[in-house]
């Protein structure tokens, strides 16, 4: 039974070359279309459904990683990136075009569960029809938004008007019958457990979820638009900090320096990618501990000590990354081409001081063993709760933590490696449970690979010779990549696959900046994972999926 | 030991002292009158005036907060609650879940379209007196994505704002700089006066008739409250 399992995947993880894609898809494919990454198949908006369910069943495209829309002057197109969980170095891009009097387009949304999302934010910004899709409303601007502001006609100055719904008595009945008795309940947006603005429309039976809709959108801040008002080489890299704002900035930052790099030929220096690496594993422990803080506070209690504890350490990583960025939160520290500076002066120092951090980590995780993971009350809480099947995983997009730890062995660093990360030795963490449960787990053992992998670069850098420490390529002061590029790269972020889509016009300006954020596609799982659960669960459920809204609704 | 003797000092027991006052106070001026107390208060003679910096002294040394978050800034926030930084040092209180326990409200973020109506919900939820610390550029302006076609141009526009802490986000210190400075205001018994805000909440039915109420006039209640954004004269 394995053994076929195994080999099915297997198969499906075997390179499919171009010319098998060509043949697969067949004279349903209009044009070419390539993108800097992948190849590209321009189809008719109403094969949509046909060439997805091909791609991933006969040529094992199992992850829909990002759907993007964008309006030309003479049509729309959504383009659907494609790649493999066994090998995200495949991808390949379905451009779909439609026209502009009449943009409809086939939904994806029976192939790939995350399109689902997707399309009603392609909706909501660019105004895109998709037919047949589940339940076309708006999903980031209110529902009674006038026009859609990414397309090309919109007038920001007109003015709109939003709606507060309300329930005169938030603990609504529902449905009354012998059998049941539902009643419809409100969590958020303005409530602790949800990690900020979100707004979980919730179905109760008794005790138990039967139907839940997260409303999101409360913190939509046009990330998009700031970055296509920005030029590439200094004013966009400010606002990835911004999207996952949990200290995860320097991994955001990453994304847009990747995307950029490779859009415009970029060569960084070793050294300055040794730096990067490190950064970035010191802001992915900080965000796993924040995880890890809100988490308890959720399943615990209030501002309880786990909490506490796990500020207290936080506090020491931003000491550190404030030694090296200048900043607590909002690093701004990468640039096109390398980092803003080196390592702080005294360099000795410096590293001491992370060493040290990193020699009291051990201690510090057996702590938050004793207080967190090896309570028997907390096991209880969070063993087999909010269980993620690994094929659901898959067709929500799920990546990162939360993918890992429903055994799906997908790690960016490992599987398309950039940065230094393949010349050091660290693994992927990866567990079986499914639940939530194995979510915290994952993200803490996660936590000690970081420090391995800091470990490894402190000790490179402290050798690395003098006259070598070179931290910026040479990059000219306006950047223009060649009209008509487009682009799609990602890094593992600290909540999972971290994407970014350029298309560029030949200004310094990009045409099109579309964001792939890994907590839009984990929390779209959340309804699926928490549906049957008791409404503490669900609690739970949404702090191990560990959303930040910024990045959810960016 | 029995309680029924007289004794100065309370040990092991928790039984009342028998002693008189005099007896335990001892000979002398009487020094709880000249105390911090008279020194904050002063020696004006209407009593009325005393309460009142009496009260306002209490409320600035004994607030709550709302426990808010939105964007970026609520993550220096929090470190600012927790350890570390421990604003409850400053008798700024442990965070409140719920708006109707809670005296002041610190705006952590960006405010967008959406979220406007709630948080001045909110905020009118909260009881009186209350006050609200603006923290982050975006609570200013914007900030960074003043441009955007969904954000609100600071919290000024929906509610009033007692202090602003510039930054993006504020450090730690900082926002406790602004929580002092607050503080000091109420001691002083000093607010921001409520006035009409660009963006209230109104009744649908209230709104004027232009053309874009009238094409939302089949979905939205006359009842509906609605909060009606007009971006071309925002700041
Ligand atoms: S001021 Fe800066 S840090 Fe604060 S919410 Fe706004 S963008 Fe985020």
């Amino acid at each position: 039974m394995s053994t076929e399992l195994e080999r099915n995947q297997q198969e499906i993880g075997v390179e499919v070359t171009e010319d098998e894609l060509e043949a697969l898809i067949g004279d349903r494919a209009l044009r070419r279309d390539d993108h800097l990454n992948a190849p590209g198949f321009v189809i008719r908006p109403d094969d949509v459904q046909d060439v997805l369910f091909d791609l991933r069943d006969e040529a094992g495209f199992d992850h829909l990683s990002c759907l993007t829309a964008q309006q030309y002057e003479d049509r729309y197109e959504s383009i659907y990136h494609m790649k493999k969980y066994a090998d995200p170095t495949q991808e390949v891009s379905i451009v779909v075009p439609t026209s502009v009097d009449n943009p409809v387009s086939q939904s994806a949304e029976p192939v790939f569960r995350t399109a689902d999302w997707h399309e009603r934010e392609a909706f909501d910004l660019v105004g895109i029809d998709y037919e047949g899709h589940p339940d076309p409303r708006r999903i980031l601007l209110p529902e009674t938004w006038q026009g859609h502001p990414l397309s090309k006609d919109y007038d920001q100055e007109q003015p709109q008007v939003v709606t507060l719904a309300e329930h005169a008595n938030p603990i609504q009945p529902d449905h009354h019958d012998e059998e049941s008795d539902t009643m419809f309940l409100n969590i958020g947006p303005h409530h602790p457990a949800t990690h900020g603005v979100l707004h979980v429309k919730t179905v109760l039976d008794g005790e138990t979820v039967v139907d839940i809709d997260p409303d999101i959108g409360y913190l939509h801040r046009c990330e998009e638009q700031m970055c296509q008002q920005g030029t590439y080489r200094h004013q966009i890299m400010p606002y990835p900090d911004r999207w996952d704002y949990v200290s995860a900035g320097l991994l955001n930052e990453w994304a847009y320096a990747r995307t950029a790099e490779d859009l415009a030929d970029i060569e960084v220096p070793e050294y300055a990618q040794i730096i990067r690496t490190m950064g970035a594993e010191l802001c992915r422990i900080a965000s796993h501990f924040l995880a890890l803080g809100t988490f308890c506070l959720d399943v615990y209690g209030d501002f309880n000590a786990v909490f506490q504890y796990s500020f207290r350490d936080r506090e020491v990583v931003q000491d550190i990354l404030e030694d090296l960025t200048g900043q607590r939160l909002m690093f701004n520290y990468f640039r096109l081409g390398g980092v803003a500076w080196d390592l702080p002066e005294p360099r000795d120092e410096f590293i001491e001081k992370t060493r040290d951090f990193l020699d009291e980590l051990p201690a510090k995780i057996s702590e938050y063993n004793d207080l967190v993971t090896g309570n028997e009350i907390f096991q209880v809480r969070c063993n087999n709760t909010g269980v993620l099947d690994p094929d659901l995983a898959k067709s929500y997009g799920c990546t990162g933590p939360v993918a890992r730890a429903s055994g799906i062995d997908y790690d960016l660093r490992r599987d398309d490696p950039y940065g230094y990360y393949e010349n050091l030795e660290w693994d992927v963490i990866t567990r079986q449970g499914c639940d939530n449960y194995a979510r915290v787990l994952c993200r803490m053992e996660e936590v000690e690979e970081s420090a391995k992998i800091i470990e490894q670069c402190l000790d490179l850098l402290e050798d690395w010779p003098e006259d070598d420490r070179e931290i910026q390529a040479n990059v000219p002061r306006t950047l223009k990549p060649d009209p008509d590029t487009e682009i799609y790269r990602a890094v593992e972020g600290a909540k999972g696959e971290l994407g970014i889509y350029i298309r560029s016009d030949g200004t310094d300006k990009p045409a099109r900046f579309k964001i792939r954020s890994p907590c839009f596609h984990n929390l779209s799982s959340l309804g699926e994972i928490s549906e049957g659960d008791f409404i503490p669960d669900l609690i739970a459920s949404l702090g191990s999926l560990d959303i930040v809204l910024g990045e959810v609704d960016r | 030991m029995s309680s029924d003797k007289p004794r100065q000092e309370i040990y092991d027991s928790t039984a009342p002292s028998t002693d008189t006052r005099e007896a335990r106070m001892g000979a002398g001026p009487d020094d709880r009158f000249n105390s911090k107390l008279r020194e904050a208060f002063g020696a004006s003679p209407f009593i009325l005036t005393k309460f009142d910096q009496f009260m306002n002294w209490v409320r600035g040394n004994s607030m709550f907060m709302l426990q808010f978050g939105i964007a970026c800034c609520s993550i220096e926030m929090i470190h600012t609650y927790a350890i570390k930084h421990d604003l409850d040092r400053f008798g700024a209180g442990v965070p409140r879940a719920s708006p109707r326990q809670a005296d002041v409200m610190i705006v952590p973020g960006t405010i967008v379209s959406k979220f406007g109506p709630r948080m001045k919900r909110v905020y009118d939820q909260m009881p009186e007196p209350k006050f609200v610390v603006g923290m982050g550029s975006c609570t200013i302006s914007g900030g960074p994505f003043q441009e955007g076609y969904n954000v609100v141009k600071g919290a000024e526009e929906i509610i009033p704002v007692d202090i602003h802490v510039p930054g993006c986000p504020p450090r730690p210190e900082a926002l406790i700089y602004g929580v002092a400075k607050l503080q000091e205001r109420i001691r002083n018994g000093e607010t921001s006066p409520v006035v009409v805000k660009p963006y209230e909440l109104e009744q649908f039915g209230d709104l004027p008739k232009d053309e874009l109420i009238q094409k939302l006039a089949d979905d939205i209640d006359e009842e509906d409250l609605v909060m009606r954004y007009n971006w071309a004269d925002s700041p």
